[in-house]
């Protein structure tokens, strides 16, 4: 497994996505489903440096594996305010241009690139797994 | 993420490369919204280099649609590569933003 720990903010975006564009390419992904990763990945950091963490800073770890050699497994640990973001309903895909919410598509994306999401809150960390079959 | 804006004859055509995310697609809106002030209203978005796109960049775009909707212009993609062409067609964004297979049948469209 590796891992990268930096502060929940938008300037470390293009670490992270190097970091999970790295992991990904090792284990094999590539073309149209590595892209996949790096938008579940990106999608799940942008919403935790967002609203994590409304008082100030705080730190946002990611961990990589391939498990069973066929499970790359995304995890991403925040310590900030519990957030199910799996909990929230999917946004209405079929509206006309002028109802259109600018906002909610980013977790909807991660459940539809991905094969499976989980959520969990571990004592105080926010844990969502991201799970994609090679 | 870079933009090359050229004007032609029926419109505004912007071509964009690299990468739309959180970081860089902020720079999009706020070019084609300069644009726009400047009373360009009919774009063709050229997505031919564009590699990857997220919920931000759609967002970037979709705000970009709705300003232009509000001044009677237009904007049209065209060229997406396969992986663009998916983050649009789950968003259901295909539906409501005209997606043309080349930048000279978006022309013709405008």
């Amino acid at each position: 497994m590796k891992s990268l720990k930096l502060a929940a903010i938008i300037e470390n975006l293009d670490r992270f996505i190097s970091f999970v564009h790295t992991c990904s390419e090792e284990c094999g992904f590539e073309g149209k489903r590595a892209m996949e990763i790096e938008l579940a990945a990106e999608e799940a950091l942008v919403n935790i440096f967002n609203y994590a963490y409304p008082d100030g800073e705080g730190q946002v770890e990611m961990q990589c594996a391939l498990n069973d050699g066929k499970k790359f497994v995304i995890e991403i640990h925040d310590r900030g305010i519990p957030f199910d973001t799996l909990s929230r309903p999917d946004p209405d895909t079929t509206a006309d241009i002028g109802d259109r919410e600018i906002g909610g598509l980013g977790i909807y994306f991660i459940k539809k690139v991905a094969d499976e999401v989980r959520y969990s809150r571990n004592d105080d960390t926010n844990i969502l797994t991201i799970i994609f079959m090679a | 993420m870079d933009l090359n804006v050229k004007n032609e004859e029926k419109g505004t055509l912007v071509s964009v490369t690299g990468r739309m995310d959180a970081v860089s697609s902020p720079e999009f809106e706020k070019e084609l919204g300069r644009l726009i002030g400047e009373g360009n209203v009919n774009f063709v978005i050229d997505l031919n280099g564009l590699d990857y796109i997220s919920s931000s960049g759609l967002r970037s775009v979709l705000v970009t649609a709705k300003k232009l909707k509000g001044v009677k212009g237009q904007i049209l993609l065209a060229s997406l590569q396969a992986v663009v062409k998916e983050v649009f067609a789950i968003s259901g964004f295909s539906t409501i933003i005209p997606i043309y297979e080349s930048i000279e049948e978006a022309m013709t469209a405008l």
